[in-house]
C-alpha cells in the first residue's frame, strides 16, 4: 500500500489490517478506516458514474458532504443503498458495491455521446411533462433506467430498533472543539448533559488538526482530556456514532445511533438493536455542528482526483492516506493552509495557487521553506484528464490570460466554509450571510430565549482560538440564565494559529469547459444559467428547475455555491438571493429507525375480547375493526368463506347461532340529569323511557349527518348503559365530554367507558329462548313477561347478567353481557346448552348479512359524513318535537339538507338472483356510458343470502326513495369492472318487514 | 411535535396525549331554530384559521379527558398559555381589552 503515510498522528490502527470487498474486488484497508478511506488507500478513484451524463466520479469529501461515493453496503436483508462511502466505517469482511455505472463503472453507456446530455438540461421534468402523451412510455424508459441509485432490499428487514426518549438540560450538538468544550462547561455547572455526535469518534476537525496546538496540549490530548473529565461525570451522557437529523418545536431533537452496523457480523448480538433513534426534549441546545468546506466551481471539477483541502488533509493526517504525490491546491482563503502546510511536511509536492494577488507574508515564508510552489492571483480554467485528474491548466485572474498547464495526480479546492446551519432552520429559524467570512451563519445568542445557543464554526467564527473563547462566552450567557457561573478559570483557549487574511469572494471561475455546481445531481454552471435565461427568479425555483441540493447530500456542498452563481447571473447580492429552505432530515434516515418498534405485531396495539381463546379453538378467521380482532367467519374443514357464512346464516335463521358483541362501545352515564343529556345527544325522545327497557338511538354531528348509532338502556332514572359502534367508541366518548364541558356543564353527568368491563354474547335464532331458559331460572323469559327492546337482570349459568332482548338480526335474540372475567366461561355453557339445538357460532360477516336482510344500517358502511336520518329512510327515529334543539337538529332544515331529492338508501335487486353487485359500484341511469354519464349515487352493501336464495345490496341514489315506489323509473344500473349491470330500486328491508320474526 | 401543560394536570406533556377540538369560544347558539341558514352556517363551518396567535380548544384524551383552552402560535407552534374552560374567556377578554 503505497499511498499509506504511517505517522503518529493518525487515527487508523495499522497494527490491525482488514480485508472488505468493494464491487467483487478484495482489497485491504486498517481498523480505523472509513470505507473511503480505504478505497483511497488502494487507489481506487472512481467510484461512481454520475446521474445524468455518465461521467466518472470520485470522493470528494470525507463525511456527510460527500456526493458521488454512494455504496450499497452488505447484500440480503440488510443490504443498505446509497451510504456515503465516506461515513461507512470500514469492519472485517464488509461487502460493497457501486450504485451507479451501467454496465460498469470504467465504461457508462450514457457517457456516450453525450446522449443524456441533449435529453436532461435544467427543467428536463418541467418539459418534458408537457410534451404530448405518446412519448411518455419512450422517456420513461430512459428515465427509470437512468435515475436512482442502489437497491432497496427485497426480502424482509430481520433487525430490530427501537426509541429512546431523553430529557435533559443541555443537548449539545457536535463534538468537535467547541461542542466539546459547551458540555465540559455546563457539565461542570451540574446540569443533565447529553452530547451527541455522528462520527465514531470525539473531536471533530480538531481529529484531522493534529499539528494544533490548544494551551500547552497538542488537539488530541485537548480532545482526550476533556472526553476524560466528560466521561467522570455521572450528569453527562456521550453518544457517538448519533446524528441528530432533525430539531423539532420546543427543542425536540430527534437523532439515529448506528448501533452496531459498524462491527464485523460475527461481532454484531442478536438480541442488541440495528439502530435506536432518540427522541430527545432539551431544556437547552448548543448547536456545535461546525462547517463544511466548499469547492471552488471550475472546468471539469468534477474529476476523480478532485476533492477539498479539507478532504485531503483528513484523509492524510486522520486515516494517514496520501491521495497524490503532487496536488495542486486551489484556494481563495487561508483556513485550508494548515492542511496545505502538513501535507507539504508530510512529502507531498504542493502547488499552491491562490485566487488572491497577495498571500499572508507569514504563511508565504512558511509556504516557502516547505517548497511549495505558490500562483497568487491565479485560478484554475479546468482540470485535465479523462479518467482521472492528471494536470490542470492555469488561469491568471486578473487578465483571464490563460497559464501553462501543471501536472499534477490530485487538485483539491477551498472557497471557504459553509456553516451547517440546517438545525437551527429546521423550526423557521433563517441563517444570515456575512460578507466578511463569505457564509450564511447562524446568531450566537439570537435564539436564546428558546433555549437555542450556537457556537462555533456555525456561527461564522472559523478560527480555533476565538471560537473557544466566543463558545465560552456563550456558554457563560447561558448559564447566568439558569443562574449558575462557569468555571472556566483552569482553561486556556490560547493557539499557535496564525490569524486569516480576508477572504476572496469567489465561488467560479468563469471556463468555457463543463464546470459543475451540484455533482450528484449533474448540475452544471450552465444548467442555472438557463434556469436563470428562462426567467426563473426565485432560489426555491431555480433550485427545482435545475435540482440544485436535491439528493441525498441535499447540497451540503453546491448550495452555497449555486446560491452566489444564482446571485451574480441575477445581478443580485447572495443575501438578496438568500437561501433555499433546510428541512428534516439532515442526513438520510432508514425507516427501521423511524419506525423502531412499531412494526410487526407491535406496531399498533391489537384488541382481544375475554373469550378470544373459544374462537381460536373454533378455527376463526379475524378481521381487524378498529384496533380489535373480531371474529370474521369460523370455517369447518374445506369451507371457504362463502360456504361458512351460508352455513352460519342458515343456522341463525332456522335454529341458533351465537356471535361475540363484546367489543360494541359501552359508556356507563350516571347523573340525575342523563335523560336529558340523551335528549340532546340522540335525535330522539328518552324521557319516557322507563328502567329496564332500551331504545336505539342515532347520533348526528352539528352538521346533521348521522355519526353514530347504538342501543341504551335505563338501568335507573339517574344511570343509562350506552353502546356504540366498535370503531366509534372512543370518538363517541370525547364527543360527549366536549358537549358537556363546553355547552352544557350544568348537566350532571358522568361518563364511564366500560367496553372492556364486559362480554356480551348475542344468542340469535328461534332456538335462542330455549337454549337461555337452560341456563337462565331467575329470569321470566316468557313472550309477554320479557319484551322486544327490555333488559333484565338475573344469573346466566350461575354468573350475574344483564340481559337484552334485542336483535340485530330481526330474530328472537338475546344479548347476554356479564363481567368479563367469567365471558369465556358463560360463552362455553352457552354453547353446551345450544349444542341440542345446533348452536353455531358466526362472525362479523353473518352479522352483516342478516342485518341487510333486514336493511339495517351500519355507520360507517351506509354512512359517509354526508348522511342525513332522513337519507336513510329512518325519520322514525328523529324526534322533532323535543324542546331542546338536539346536536344537528337545525342544521337537518338547511336548504341542502332539507331538500328531498337528495341521495337515499334504497334496496337493490339483480336480475340475476346468483349475481352480487360490487360494493362501491357507481349506480346510473343507463347503460349507455358515453360521457358525461351522471353518478346517481353508489352500492354500500352487497351480500349473497342463502336464506332468501339470491343476492342483496343497499346503496345510495338520488331521490331514491320516490323511485323505490315509481314502477316505471324504478332501474338503475350498477357501473363496476366495466360492465353495467342492471338492478332494480326496491325497500332495503329484504323480508319480514313486519317484524314477526323477533315478536315471539 | 410542541409540549402542552394542562391546566387541570399542571403538567407539561407532549403532544400525542392530547387532541384538537378547533377555535375556542364558539358558543352554540342558544335557540338555533330562530337562526337564518346564513347565521347557522357561520356558526358550523367559518373559522378564524390565523397565520399567527390563535385561541383553541385542546382535549387531554390520554390523561385527564379535560377540554382546555391554549393560546397558540400557528406559524411556529409556540403556545402562550393554557387555562381552563372558565378561567380561559377572562383571559382572552383581558387580552382583547389591550389591543
Ligand atoms: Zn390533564
Amino acid at each position: 500500500m503505497s499511498s499509506r503515510v504511517i505517522h503518529k498522528h493518525s487515527r487508523v490502527d495499522f497494527s490491525k489490517p482488514l480485508s472488505f470487498t468493494f464491487d467483487g474486488k478484495i482489497y485491504q484497508g486498517f481498523a480505523g478506516d472509513t470505507l473511503a478511506s480505504a478505497l483511497l488507500a488502494n487507489g481506487v478513484k472512481t467510484i461512481a458514474r454520475s446521474f445524468k451524463y455518465g461521467r466518472p466520479r470520485g470522493i470528494v469529501g470525507a463525511w456527510a458532504e460527500e456526493p458521488n461515493a454512494l455504496v450499497q453496503v452488505d447484500v440480503g436483508a440488510r443490504t443498505t443503498p446509497d451510504l456515503k462511502a465516506t461515513q461507512v466505517e470500514l469492519y472485517d469482511g464488509l461487502v460493497a458495491a457501486r450504485t451507479s455505472g451501467w454496465p460498469s463503472l470504467a465504461f457508462d453507456l450514457k457517457s456516450l455521446g453525450g446522449r443524456f446530455s441533449r435529453f436532461m438540461p435544467a427543467g428536463f421534468y418541467y418539459k418534458t411533462f408537457k410534451w404530448p402523451n405518446k412519448f411518455w412510455p419512450i422517456y420513461e424508459n430512459i428515465i427509470r433506467r437512468a435515475a436512482g441509485y442502489g437497491k432497496s432490499p427485497i426480502e424482509p428487514d430481520t433487525e430490530t430498533y427501537d426509541h429512546k426518549h431523553h430529557h435533559v438540560d443541555v443537548l449539545v450538538v457536535g463534538g468537535g472543539a467547541n461542542g466539546l468544550l459547551s458540555a465540559l462547561l455546563a457539565a461542570r455547572s451540574g446540569l443533565k448533559v447529553l452530547l451527541v455526535d455522528d462520527q465514531s469518534e470525539l473531536g471533530g476537525y480538531l481529529l484531522s488538526m493534529p499539528n494544533v496546538t490548544i494551551g500547552n496540549l497538542y488537539a488530541r490530548d485537548w480532545v482526550a482530556k476533556i472526553i476524560t473529565e466528560l466521561s467522570n461525570s455521572p450528569n453527562v451522557t456521550l453518544l457517538e456514532r448519533t446524528t441528530a437529523f432533525a430539531l423539532h418545536d420546543m427543542n425536540m431533537i430527534q437523532a439515529v445511533e448506528l448501533v452496531q452496523d459498524h462491527l464485523p457480523h460475527h461481532e454484531r448480538k442478536p438480541e442488541q438493536r440495528r439502530e435506536r433513534m432518540h427522541r430527545i426534549r432539551a431544556k437547552q441546545v448548543i448547536l456545535a455542528t461546525g462547517a463544511f468546506e466548499r469547492p471552488l466551481v471550475f472546468g471539469n471539477n468534477d474529476l476523480p482526483g478532485i476533492m477539498t483541502v479539507s478532504a485531503l488533509t483528513t484523509y492524510f493526517n486522520r486515516y494517514g492516506v496520501s491521495c497524490g504525490k503532487n496536488a495542486i491546491i486551489l484556494t481563495s482563503n487561508d483556513l485550508a493552509y494548515q492542511g496545505v502546510a502538513d501535507l507539504a511536511e508530510g512529502g507531498m509536492n504542493i502547488t499552491l495557487i491562490d485566487t488572491r494577488a497577495n498571500i499572508n507574508p507569514l504563511w508565504a515564508a512558511r509556504f516557502a521553506k516547505l517548497g511549495v510552489t505558490i500562483y497568487p492571483g491565479y485560478g484554475i480554467d479546468q482540470a485535465l484528464g479523462s479518467n482521472a485528474v492528471t494536470g490542470a491548466k492555469l488561469v491568471k485572474l486578473d487578465s483571464i490570460k490563460m497559464s501553462a498547464s501543471i501536472n499534477c495526480d490530485i487538485i483539491a479546492s477551498s472557497g471557504g466554509l459553509s456553516p451547517t446551519v440546517h438545525l437551527f432552520c429546521h423550526d423557521g429559524g433563517r441563517p444570515q450571510w456575512k460578507d466578511n467570512v463569505l457564509a450564511f451563519v447562524v446568531s450566537a445568542t439570537g435564539r436564546a430565549n428558546a433555549g437555542i445557543y450556537c457556537v462555533g464554526a456555525v456561527t461564522g467564527v472559523f478560527g480555533l482560538q476565538e471560537s473557544l473563547s466566543a463558545t465560552c462566552e456563550t456558554i457563560t450567557e447561558m448559564l447566568a440564565a439558569l443562574n449558575k457561573k462557569v468555571e472556566s478559570d483552569d482553561l486556556s483557549f490560547n493557539t499557535d494559529e496564525i490569524n486569516c487574511s480576508p477572504a476572496h469572494a469567489i465561488f467560479r471561475i468563469p471556463t468555457t469547459a463543463k464546470a459543475f455546481v451540484d455533482f450528484q445531481n449533474d448540475v452544471a454552471v450552465t444548467d442555472v444559467e438557463l434556469a436563470v435565461r428562462e426567467n426563473y427568479r426565485s432560489i426555491e425555483h431555480i433550485k427545482r428547475y435545475t435540482a440544485l441540493g436535491f439528493g441525498t447530500d441535499q447540497g451540503k456542498l453546491s448550495n452555497v455555491n449555486g446560491f452566489a452563481i444564482a446571485a451574480e447571473m441575477l445581478g443580485k447580492t447572495i443575501p438578496e438571493v438568500g437561501t433555499t429552505t433546510y428541512r428534516p432530515a439532515y442526513t438520510p434516515v432508514s425507516f427501521g429507525a423511524l419506525a423502531g418498534a412499531h412494526v410487526g405485531d407491535t406496531f399498533e396495539p391489537r384488541r382481544y375480547t375475554a373469550i378470544q381463546a373459544a374462537h381460536n379453538s373454533r378455527n376463526a378467521s379475524y378481521e381487524t375493526v378498529g384496533q380489535w380482532m373480531r371474529p370474521w367467519y369460523f370455517p369447518k374443514p374445506v369451507e371457504d368463506i362463502h360456504a361458512a357464512v351460508n352455513r352460519e346464516c342458515l343456522a341463525a335463521r332456522n335454529n341458533v347461532g351465537i356471535l361475540d358483541a363484546s367489543t360494541l362501545g359501552k359508556i356507563d352515564i350516571r347523573g340525575k340529569d342523563v335523560r336529558e343529556f340523551l335528549n340532546r345527544i340522540y335525535t330522539n325522545a328518552w324521557n319516557q323511557l322507563a328502567p329496564g327497557k332500551c331504545r336505539y338511538g342515532l347520533m348526528l354531528n352539528e352538521a346533521g349527518m348521522v355519526m353514530d348509532d347504538g342501543v341504551t338502556a335505563c338501568i335507573s332514572d339517574t344511570h343509562f348503559l350506552m353502546t356504540t359502534t366498535t370503531g366509534g367508541a372512543a370518538g363517541v366518548m370525547s364527543w360527549l365530554e366536549k358537549w358537556h364541558q363546553t355547552e352544557w356543564p350544568e348537566l350532571e353527568v358522568y361518563m364511564t367507558s366500560v367496553t372492556d368491563h364486559w362480554t356480551t354474547a348475542a344468542l340469535v335464532g328461534p332456538k335462542s329462548r330455549e337454549v337461555l331458559a337452560k341456563l337462565c331460572s331467575d329470569i321470566d323469559l316468557s313472550k309477554d313477561a320479557f319484551k322486544f327492546m327490555d333488559w333484565r337482570d338475573g344469573t346466566v349459568a350461575g354468573v350475574p347478567a344483564r340481559v337484552f332482548r334485542i336483535s340485530f338480526s330481526g330474530e328472537l335474540a338475546y344479548e347476554i353481557n356479564v363481567d368479563a372475567s367469567y365471558g369465556h366461561y358463560v360463552w362455553e355453557e352457552l354453547l353446551k346448552a345450544g349444542a341440542e339445538f345446533g348452536i353455531t357460532p358466526y362472525g362479523t360477516e353473518t352479522m352483516h348479512v342478516l342485518r341487510a336482510e333486514k336493511g339495517f344500517i351500519i355507520v360507517g358502511q351506509e354512512t359517509d359524513g354526508s348522511v342525513t336520518p332522513f337519507d336513510l329512510d329512518m325519520a322514525w327515529a328523529v324526534s322533532m318535537k323535543k324542546p331542546y334543539s338536539f346536536i344537528g337538529k337545525r342544521s337537518l332544515a338547511r336548504s341542502d339538507t332539507a331538500r328531498t331529492d337528495r341521495k337515499q338508501l334504497v334496496g337493490l335487486l339483480t336480475d340475476d338472483p346468483n349475481f352480487v353487485l360490487k360494493e362501491g359500484a357507481q349506480l346510473i341511469n343507463s347503460d349507455n356510458i358515453t360521457p358525461p354519464v351522471p353518478m346517481l349515487g353508489h352500492v354500500t352493501s352487497s351480500y349473497y343470502s342463502a336464506f332468501l336464495g339470491r343476492s342483496i345490496a343497499m346503496g345510495f341514489v338520488i331521490d331514491g326513495i320516490k323511485r323505490r315506489s315509481d314502477e316505471g323509473n324504478n332501474i338503475v344500473y350498477a357501473w363496476a369492472d366495466g360492465k353495467a349491470v342492471k338492478v332494480k330500486i326496491a325497500s332495503s328491508v329484504f323480508f319480514d318487514a313486519e317484524g314477526a320474526r323477533h315478536d315471539v | 411535535m410542541f409540549v402542552i401543560n394542562c391546566p387541570h394536570c399542571n403538567e407539561p406533556r407532549e403532544e400525542e396525549e392530547f387532541h384538537y377540538e378547533g377555535e375556542a369560544f364558539i358558543a352554540r347558539p342558544a335557540e338555533p331554530e330562530t337562526q337564518t341558514d346564513a347565521e347557522w352556517g357561520d356558526y358550523l363551518f367559518m373559522k378564524k384559521n390565523p397565520k399567527g396567535w390563535h385561541w383553541e380548544m385542546w382535549g387531554h384524551s390520554a390523561g385527564c379527558r379535560k377540554l382546555f383552552v391554549v393560546k397558540r402560535n400557528t406559524a411556529n407552534h409556540a403556545i402562550d398559555g393554557a387555562w381552563t374552560l372558565t378561567e380561559a374567556r377572562a383571559a382572552y377578554d383581558a387580552e382583547m381589552a389591550k389591543i
